[in-house]
C-alpha cells in the first residue's frame, strides 16, 4: 500500500465567524495574508517532513473558502515539485471541467512533471457543487466538459509529432503542440474520484485509479462496479489494488487518548466542509432529477454507513462513529493498523490510503507527531500487509 | 370556457416538441417562462381566458415538461430556430408571439430574426439583454437564493402564492426540478441574456407591447423600459399586483392588455 499525505491547506482562523457560509460568499476581509502566508509555509513545510518519512504527498484545490487556501492545484504542485526529493505528487484533483481552457492545463501538468522528474500524478475531478458558482461554466453540461477536456489534455500529452486541431462546442484550438511534454511516457498516471457506480463503472473501463470520499463501508459498491468495467475492457482480468483509493481521516497517538485529541481535530474538517448557504451546493443539472425531487421533500440522502449498516452523518458524527464508519482511522498504531486492514478487506483490496493526517485548528507539532508515529509505527506495516486476492474480490 | 386542449408532439428536424393547443381564431404562440414557474399547463387561467378570442398554441420547452432536450439544443438562440421552424410546419400566419420571462427572450430573439410570420410581439417581464453596466446585476441570481428568498422577489404577494411544496405529488416536484435544470440549461452563462440581443433589436419592426409585473424583484420595470425603448414600435405599460409572472398573479389583467394591444384597443 502507498499512503499520500493530504491537508486541505485550510485557513482555520475564519471558522469561527462564518455567518453560516464558509464557501462562495465569506468575504475574503476575514483572511490576514500574514497569518495566510504563515500557514502556506508550514503546510509545505509538513509536506517536505512527510517527503523524508517516505509517504507520498496528495493536495488539491477549492475556490473562495476558508476550508482550502489552494485555489490553484498547479501552485502548490510547482513548490512542491522543486522542494521535495521523492514523494510522488497526487492532484486529486484538478476540477478540469471548470476551467474554460485544457490546453492550458495540459501545459501546467506536463511541465510540474518535468520539472519534478516524473513524480506528478494526475487527478482529474468533476468537483464539489460549490465550485460552479464561482467557475460559471454551465453545469448542466459540466459532466459532458469534463470527458472533453480529459479527451482533450490525454491527446495533448501523448501527441508529439505535429500540432493538432481540436474544434467543438465547448474547446477551440488549431495549433497544439504543448511545450515540454511530459517527463512520464506516455502520460502520467490518470486518478479520479466518484460516489456513482455509473462512474466507477467508467473509470474501470480506463483503468485509472479511482478514489472515493465519505464513502466508509460502503465502498464496496463502488469498487466492485470499477471492477465490471475494468473486466469488461479486459477479458475478465480482476483489477488489482493499487487502482483503489480511499480518502481517509488519520489521527495517531502514542497513547489512545492522545490519538482521540488528535482525532477530534482531524473531525474539523467533515464537521465544516459542508458549511455552505445551501443554494450553492445545488447548481442545476448538478444533481440527477430524481435527487433534486428528494430535496424539494425535504429529504436527504445517506453517504456513510458503518460496518453493519447504521448511517453516519460526516458533518456531525463523533470521533467514534467516524471510526465505525471507516471514515476516519483513530488509534494507537495497533489499532490504526487494524483498522485499515478492516476497512481493505472490506474493500476487497484498496492500495492507496489519501491520509488526511492534518485538518483545521491541528498545530504543527500534533501534525508532525501525527506523521513521524504514522509512518514509523503503521506504514511499514501497511506496505507489507497482503492485499486480498483480486480475483476472488472481482468474482463477488 | 368550455374549449376543448389538444396535446399534440411535433417532428422538427429530430426534435420532438410537446404543443398545446386551445380556442379559435387568429394563432397566438405563447411563450412560457423558466424556474420557477416553468411551463403553462393546459388548464391555466391565462390559457381559459386568451383561448376565449383565439387560438392559442403554447409549446413546452425542451427539457421542461416531460419531454427531454436533446444534447444540440443548448442555448435560446436553438429555441428561437426551433419555434420560427414550428411556425413554419404549423404554418401560422399574422401571428402573435407573447414571451413570458425566458420565453420573452425567445420571442425577441426569434423576432430579430425574422417578423416574416408574426403581426405583434409581447413581451412580459422578460429577460435577455444587458441594460446596465458590467458591474450592475440587472437580473437577480436565481441560483444563489433560497426558494424563500426567490417567492419574495417573484411575487407582488408571496404570501398568497406560497404552496406546501413537500406535499405535492412526485409528478409536480419532478416538473419543478425540470424545470430549474431546463433554465440553467439554456440561460447559466451568460446569465440570463446574450450580449448581443440588445444591438439587434431594431430590426423588429411589428407592433410590439412590453408589460411588466410592477412588483417583480427579478429584473425591474426599468429593465423593461430600456427593453420597450431598444424596439422601434413599443409600447411599455406595468401591470399592478403582479410580480414577475402576471400570468399567475394576474391573469385577467395580463390577457385583457394583451387583446386590448391586439384589437387596436389599447390607449
Amino acid at each position: 500500500m502507498r499512503v499520500f499525505q493530504f491537508t486541505e491547506q485550510p485557513y482555520p482562523d475564519a471558522w469561527n465567524d462564518h455567518n453560516g457560509s464558509l464557501r462562495v460568499n465569506l468575504p475574503n476581509r476575514k483572511l490576514d495574508p500574514v497569518r495566510a502566508a504563515e500557514l502556506f509555509h508550514r503546510y509545505y513545510d509538513e509536506w517536505q517532513l512527510a517527503d523524508g518519512l517516505g509517504l507520498d504527498i496528495m493536495l488539491n484545490e477549492h475556490h473562495s473558502t476558508a476550508t482550502c487556501m489552494s485555489a490553484a492545484c498547479v501552485i502548490g504542485l510547482s513548490v512542491l515539485s522543486r522542494i521535495t526529493k521523492r514523494a510522488r505528487l497526487l492532484v486529486l484533483g484538478y476540477p478540469i471541467a471548470n476551467r474554460p481552457d485544457p490546453l492550458r492545463a495540459a501545459e501546467e501538468l506536463a511541465t510540474i512533471d518535468v520539472i519534478s522528474r516524473g513524480r506528478l500524478e494526475m487527478g482529474f475531478v468533476r468537483g464539489v457543487p460549490q465550485e460552479v458558482a464561482i467557475a460559471n461554466l454551465n453545469p448542466v453540461f459540466q459532466s459532458d466538459r469534463f470527458w472533453e477536456a480529459h479527451d482533450f489534455i490525454m491527446k495533448a500529452l501523448t501527441s508529439h509529432d505535429e500540432p493538432f486541431n481540436w474544434e467543438s462546442e465547448n474547446y477551440h484550438y488549431r495549433q497544439v503542440n504543448i511545450w515540454p511534454r511530459p517527463y512520464q511516457q506516455p502520460h502520467p498516471p490518470v486518478w479520479s474520484t466518484t460516489g456513482s457506480t455509473y462512474t466507477a463503472k467508467k473509470l474501470g473501463g480506463y483503468g485509472y485509479v479511482m478514489a472515493t470520499l465519505g464513502t466508509g463501508y460502503d465502498t464496496r459498491r463502488l469498487y466492485n462496479a470499477y471492477r465490471q468495467g475494468y473486466a469488461e475492457k479486459r477479458g475478465g482480468a480482476a483489477a488489482p489494488a493499487d487502482r483503489f483509493a480511499y480518502l481517509g481521516l488519520v489521527a495517531v497517538g502514542h497513547t489512545e487518548q492522545e490519538a482521540r485529541r488528535r482525532g477530534e481535530l482531524i473531525a474539523s474538517y467533515p464537521r465544516t466542509s459542508s458549511i455552505v448557504f445551501a443554494p450553492f451546493r445545488n447548481p442545476p443539472g448538478y444533481l440527477s432529477i430524481e435527487d433534486n425531487v428528494r430535496i424539494l421533500k425535504g429529504e436527504g440522502k445517506p453517504r456513510s454507513f458503518t460496518k453493519d449498516g447504521r448511517v453516519v452523518e460526516m458533518a456531525t458524527g463523533s470521533v467514534q462513529d467516524l471510526i465505525d464508519a471507516g471514515v476516519m482511522f483513530c488509534g494507537t498504531p495497533d489499532q490504526v493498523y487494524n483498522q485499515i486492514a478492516d476497512f481493505v478487506e472490506h474493500c476487497g483490496g484498496m492500495g492507496n490510503l489519501l491520509m488526511m493526517a492534518h485538518a483545521g485548528p491541528m498545530s504543527h507539532e500534533d501534525t508532525v507527531e501525527n506523521l513521524t508515529i504514522f509512518a514509523k509505527e503503521v506504514y511499514p506495516r501497511l506496505k507489507e500487509m497482503r492485499q486480498p486476492d483480486a480475483a476472488a474480490a472481482a468474482a463477488q | 370556457m368550455a374549449a376543448t386542449a389538444e396535446t399534440s408532439h411535433i417532428e422538427l428536424s429530430g426534435i420532438t416538441v410537446e404543443v398545446t393547443e386551445r380556442g379559435r381564431g387568429r394563432p397566438l404562440l405563447l411563450l412560457h417562462p423558466g424556474h420557477p414557474a416553468g411551463r403553462i399547463d393546459a388548464g391555466a387561467r391565462i390559457m381559459d381566458l386568451l383561448a376565449e378570442k383565439m387560438r392559442v398554441i403554447a409549446p413546452t420547452h425542451p427539457g421542461f415538461g416531460m419531454n427531454p432536450a436533446p444534447p444540440k439544443l443548448t442555448t435560446i438562440d436553438d429555441l428561437a430556430y426551433l419555434y420560427l421552424d414550428l411556425m413554419e410546419t404549423m404554418a401560422l400566419r399574422d401571428c402573435i408571439v407573447v414571451g413570458l420571462s425566458l420565453g420573452g427572450w425567445i420571442a425577441a430573439d426569434m423576432a430579430v430574426k425574422t417578423t416574416e410570420r408574426l403581426s405583434h410581439l409581447v413581451l412580459v417581464n422578460a429577460v435577455g439583454i444587458k441594460t446596465g453596466n458590467r458591474e450592475a446585476r440587472d437580473i437577480a441570481d436565481i441560483y444563489a437564493i433560497t426558494d424563500k428568498q426567490l417567492a419574495e422577489l417573484v411575487y407582488a404577494d408571496p404570501q398568497a402564492m406560497s404552496r406546501n411544496v413537500k406535499a405535492l405529488p412526485e409528478s409536480e416536484l419532478t416538473l419543478m426540478a425540470r424545470a430549474r435544470e431546463a433554465t440553467g440549461r439554456y440561460a447559466w452563462t451568460p446569465y440570463m441574456h446574450d450580449p448581443k440581443l440588445k444591438g439587434r433589436l431594431h430590426r423588429i419592426r411589428i407592433p410590439s407591447l412590453v408589460l411588466w409585473g410592477e412588483a417583480d424583484r427579478i429584473v425591474s420595470p426599468d429593465y423593461g423600459r430600456s427593453f420597450a425603448a431598444a424596439i422601434p414600435d413599443a409600447r411599455f405599460g406595468t401591470i399592478p399586483g403582479a410580480g414577475h409572472f402576471p400570468h399567475l398573479e394576474q391573469p385577467g389583467a395580463l390577457a385583457r392588455r394583451i387583446v386590448d394591444f391586439v384589437e387596436g384597443n389599447a390607449p
